[in-house]
């Protein structure tokens, strides 16, 4: 597999090194592996703080900025990161207002970012945590870790985002944030599997003429495999599981999400057949948005996510964001 | 060195070090089949985390060398948290951390002592992680381990291995590999894998000693 990298191990370094370049606006560590918007601590303003394994990109560090993260902590590739990075981020943004971590449900992410609460409890740091749990390919709670945050962690980090940067206090930004976790329900289907660096080969074997249903974002295989499908047929199969677990009683944010290898010419083909799918099942579609967001390095295959929203979700959903992957209304 | 010939055997720092510079080998020689494994019911980064994590354990007991078996363990525990990260971070640093507290600020440890620091540092495991033996987890080598160490450092090995191999059936209940559930079966978990290596590294070091 080539890839365009120097060694397996300087892979989130280098990135970081070339993302502090890009955007002067973030204050980059690359020693210590944090993304803060310069402008933090933003005074009597709550601070979201999130982080995750790299490979997802742009979330987390993409979302950094006004009107969203006021911090991202990237592990090494799909590698939660260590409770020091989320310590030292809390310990920059906050205000004194306190700092919400927004956690995905996977059980590395979910353990260290418990010990990185206690620990900044310990410095004095206000800490609420909100888990995010969308997806509805895991129907077995009872038995697994539970439903995996995928794609609803932008709509999390976003609304909530706007509630901190409206200057709402932490319990509020933190009920607005559990609301839309509530709310939101995703499924991905891949049609390829995702190469690490550090393995340097697909993590699972996916024959040509199949399509794998139900995966994650970390390359774990999923849960059923089939041959291949239309666009049209998997926009069915895809938007019936989040439809059918969700059951909207009002209008939809809907997030047509790119793996990482599939073409946005692919992507907006499926949206056309996501939106033909809510159409037929009579969910209102208030906005969408296309695009790469939650992916899974190399893999093809995409994600549908929608979030029933309120009129006050969606009002903080059109609130201004600035951050180098999400940008509007200013 | 092992001391007391003829009475109870006892280990002091420079035996912990060893173990541990013998686990840090362990998992350089095994991380890509560590990887392989993870990579078939998990996410493939389990070798390059613990590599990882225990070069840096590595580096710091050179580095700060501590002062007794049980601060050994405490430092190698905090230092695995703050490196590997993953579920592996905080679940092995809070192994080796837990271990490292029970055993308290003696000098020199029995192996009996060591087992029932190791039977704390494995309950706390459990607890932080929400495991049972069974799960498929680590926790299906550590616990027969940590009973077949109260008789030796041999039967601990063997347990160990034996436990590891034994989660080739099981469906996974925790963790990624829970993701995939029937999928899971029929391979060997990754996290009881290294747990093993921990317990063969031991082995190994108190053979040298004249241990068993």
């Amino acid at each position: 597999m080539r890839m365009l990298i120097n060694v397996p191990e300087t892979v989130v370094a280098d990135a970081l090194r070339g993302m502090a370049a890009a955007h002067p606006e973030l204050t980059v560590d690359v020693e210590r592996r944090v993304v803060v918007r310069r402008d933090a601590p933003v005074a009597g303003k709550v601070a979201l703080v999130s982080g995750g394994g790299s490979g997802h990109e742009p979330l987390h560090g993409g979302f950094v900025g006004p009107g969203m993260l006021a911090a991202a902590c990237p592990g090494e590739v799909f590698t939660s990161p260590v409770p020091d990075q989320m310590v030292r981020a809390a310990a920059a943004v906050d205000s004194g207002a306190g700092v919400l971590f927004v956690v995905k449900n996977y059980t590395g992410d979910v353990l260290n970012f418990e010990m990185a609460a206690e620990l900044a409890e310990d410095e004095g740091i206000q800490v609420a945590k909100v888990l995010v749990d969308d997806d509805v390919a895991v129907t077995d709670s009872l038995y697994t870790a539970g439903r995996r945050g995928t794609g609803g962690t932008l709509f999390v980090e976003k609304i909530a985002g706007a509630a901190a940067e409206e200057g709402a206090p932490l319990e509020r930004v933190e009920s607005i944030a559990r609301r839309v976790n509530e709310r939101c329900r995703s499924f991905g289907v891949a049609l390829s599997a995702c190469t690490t660096p550090a393995k340097g080969s697909p993590t699972f074997d996916l024959p040509p003429g199949e399509l794998e249903l139900g995966i994650g974002i970390h390359g774990e295989p999923g849960r059923e495999r089939r041959p291949m499908m239309t666009s049209g047929e998997i926009a069915d199969f895809a938007v019936d599981a989040v439809v059918e677990d969700l059951r909207p009683s009002g209008p939809v944010i809907a997030l047509v999400n790119g793996m990482g290898a599939t073409p946005l010419l692919e992507l907006y083909g499926f949206n056309a057949e996501v939106q033909r799918v809510l159409g037929e099942r009579r969910v209102p579609v208030a906005r969408t948005l296309v695009g790469n967001y939650v992916t899974s390095l190399d893999m093809a295959g995409c994600s549908v996510t929608l979030c029933e929203v309120d009129e006050e979700l969606l009002r903080l959903w059109d609130a201004p964001v600035e951050t180098p992957a999400l940008r509007w209304g200013r | 060195m092992g001391e007391g010939t003829g009475m109870t055997e006892t280990f002091g720092v420079d035996f912990l070090v060893r173990w541990l510079a013998a686990v840090a080998e362990a998992v350089d020689r095994e991380a890509d089949r560590l990887t392989e494994l993870d990579s078939a019911i998990g996410d493939a980064d389990h070798g390059a985390n613990l590599k990882r994590g225990f070069a840096a354990v590595t580096t710091i007991l050179a580095e700060e060398p501590p002062a007794t078996p049980g601060a050994v363990l405490t430092a190698a525990g905090r230092q695995l948290i703050s490196t590997v990260g993953g579920a592996s971070g905080p679940l092995y640093g809070t192994l080796l951390r837990r271990t490292g507290k029970t055993l308290g600020d003696g000098d020199r440890v029995t192996r009996e002592q060591l087992a029932e620091a190791l039977g704390s540092g494995v309950a706390a495991v459990s607890q932080l992680g929400g495991a049972q033996v069974g799960d498929k987890t680590m926790l299906d080598a550590l616990v027969p381990a940590v009973e077949g160490l109260r008789a030796s450092f041999g039967a601990a090995r063997a347990a160990a291995e034996e436990g590891a191999l034994a989660t080739v059936p099981l469906r996974a209940r925790k963790g990624r590999a829970s993701y995939l559930g029937e999928r899971s079966v029929g391979h060997q978990d990754p996290g009881a894998t290294s747990s093993a290596l921990l317990f063969a590294a031991l082995d190994d070091v108190a053979r040298t000693e004249g241990a068993s």
